[in-house]
């Protein structure tokens, strides 16, 4: 394959400095706000869910079955926010989206659901709890953004929560997809093996320690990139406040 | 005698704006390309193909044949430098690409130790077909690292070191990946057995020579850099006759070859990696189809930029 003749490094980001940005029009603003608050409701459902069964039961083990099913529902819908970046009416790239997105289905359905025995492990529950907050968050600010009236306290909670939020929610990940790693390698789960008539195998156990191996360089950098978004989202309203 | 007015430049840097070089008494007509030579003169280690100058910190970069009249300042002209980190130029970053896969997929071949259980080291596979694909996969690198160094003709310019490397690792990845599979000793041969192979060959063959058909006829265009007098034509040869349907013709043969390479070995690795450089290539097809169409008023509306009628 021969590559097109002028080679110069990418300057993505100056493309859309360049263009004025045009917001989402009346329909899908619409259309995005009834998204969004539906997605703050269903996380509060499962918020919901886990303190009604910790009461009930008096301990914090096996409460994944409680609120099971939401949260399949909820995290599954939330692939829908790729349609709306691929159809321009979110600013958000694609990839990074996908990227994020996938990642949480993959542990909703490829580990927690598929291993059984791994569902009863309180990792589970440091993941759920850290996902729950930081999407009612999130979903909460966004709606509010649409509506032009962001109150501060859900802008500092959405830039300051996750420095506890992230590294517990990939303590919570990465300890799940440990735990599920005896029972793929037993009993081979999603994994081909030679021979075969296409010629092709698949270690899903090697393929679990791939991902795991990959937070490593993954999370500092998604760490640090919401680290700077604090210091220019908040950094800028001190200075407003410094002037009234 | 006409008095010659010289130009001042000043060339700043990007991000921090401080004062890297001052020219003066440069001739009007110099280039940007000049100004470049000038430049690498006291930054030695900063030679032209790393230098991006442009008018505006945020802007597009200047072109090397630019002429410094020609650009809207005054006599004295600030651009702003960046560095775009080491570069090679296109004979070098084709070698390292196309070196790999050839030699990678002979290890495997050759079934060199710590690969494969120790018992089959150094063993042969005992499928006529394992041959077959090993040749038809030199063939193909062999052919390519000939026409980097015989056929093509490259515009001077030149890669990042950084993209280049990211590339090796993908197609010597996907060598080693394809490999694996093709020369294992678990490797299960093509399901309608000979036929099939023999099929996949002929395409496997005649996709190589369209190829090679298409790249000799590019050649003979007379292209000076990324500008060409014309867009390329059919010629007297039946290769290249696939020009009357699309303008990439060497991506649909190169497409074509991989998906012999593909049924020939009945292998998920090699579909795959044909699968994906089937999307590269359309999106490289697309990008040379609109760059035709915007340079040659001319340029014939049948064609589709890879497949014919398609896409």
């Amino acid at each position: 394959m021969s590559a097109p003749a002028m080679g110069t490094s990418k300057t993505a980001h100056t493309d859309s400095s360049h263009k004025k940005k045009k917001g989402p029009g009346t329909l899908a603003t619409a259309y995005l706000v009834i998204y969004n608050v539906v997605m703050t409701a269903g996380w509060l459902v499962i918020a919901v869910g886990l303190v009604r069964a910790y009461l009930a039961r008096g301990s914090y083990h096996g409460l994944y079955y409680s609120i099971e099913k939401p949260l399949k529902y909820f995290q599954t819908g939330a692939l829908l926010e790729i349609l709306h970046c691929a159809v321009g009416i979110v600013p958000s790239s694609v990839v990074l989206t996908g990227f994020q997105v996938m990642s949480r289905v993959f542990l909703t359905w490829a580990v927690t659901h598929s291993v059984r025995e791994v569902q009863s492990e309180d990792s589970v529950l440091l993941f759920v709890v850290a996902w729950t907050v930081t999407e009612i968050i999130r979903y909460s600010f966004y709606t509010f953004s649409l509506l032009n009236h962001l109150p501060y306290l859900i802008k500092w909670a959405r830039y300051t929560f996750f420095f506890v939020l992230y590294p517990m929610g990939v303590a919570g990940e990465l300890l799940t997809i440990y735990a599920a790693l005896p029972y793929v390698q037993k009993t081979g789960l999603y994994s081909i093996t030679l021979p075969n008539n296409y010629n092709f195998s698949f270690d899903y156990h090697t393929f679990l320690i791939l991902v795991m191996i990959s937070y490593i360089p993954l999370f500092p950098q998604l760490y640090f990139h919401m680290i700077r978004q604090r210091k220019k989202v908040l950094g800028h309203v001190e200075e407003y406040s410094k002037v009234e | 005698m006409s008095r010659t007015i010289f130009f001042e430049v000043e060339i700043l840097d990007s991000k921090t704006k401080e004062q890297l070089c001052f020219l003066d008494k440069v001739e009007p007509h110099s280039s940007v390309g000049d100004i470049k030579s000038l430049f690498h003169k006291s930054y030695p280690k900063w030679y032209p193909a790393r230098q991006a100058l442009r008018l505006d910190p945020k802007g597009k970069a200047l072109r090397n044949d630019d002429l410094l009249q020609n650009l809207p300042v005054g006599t004295s002209a600030t651009l702003y430098f960046r560095d775009l980190g080491p570069q090679l130029g296109w004979t070098m970053v084709f070698l390292a690409e196309y070196i790999g896969p050839l030699l990678i997929y002979l290890l495997f071949y050759f079934r060199v130790p710590y690969i494969y259980n120790h018992k089959y080291t150094l063993t042969s596979s005992s499928h006529h077909v394992v041959n077959l694909a090993c040749a038809c996969h030199s063939f193909h690198y062999i052919k390519r690292l000939f026409e980097t160094i015989f056929v093509h003709r490259f515009s001077n310019g030149t890669m990042p070191l950084r993209a280049t490397v990211r590339n090796c690792a993908y197609y010597w990845g996907f060598a080693a990946w394809l490999a694996y599979y093709i020369n294992h000793p678990l490797y299960t041969p093509p399901s309608y057995g000979k036929t099939q192979v023999r099929y996949a060959l002929i395409i496997f063959v005649l996709c190589e020579a369209g190829n090679f058909s298409v790249h000799w006829s590019l050649n003979s265009l007379k292209c000076e850099g990324a500008k060409c007098r014309r867009f390329p034509n059919p010629s007297k040869n039946p290769f290249t006759w696939l020009f009357f349907f699309v303008s990439c013709p060497n991506y649909t043969y190169e497409v074509g070859a991989w998906v012999g390479l593909s049924i020939m070995t009945q292998c998920v690795p090699v579909a795959l990696f044909t699968f994906l450089g089937f999307i590269q290539m359309s999106i490289w097809a697309k990008g040379k189809h609109k760059t035709y169409t915007r340079e040659f008023k001319d340029y014939p509306n049948f064609r589709m930029p890879i497949l014919p009628f398609i896409l």
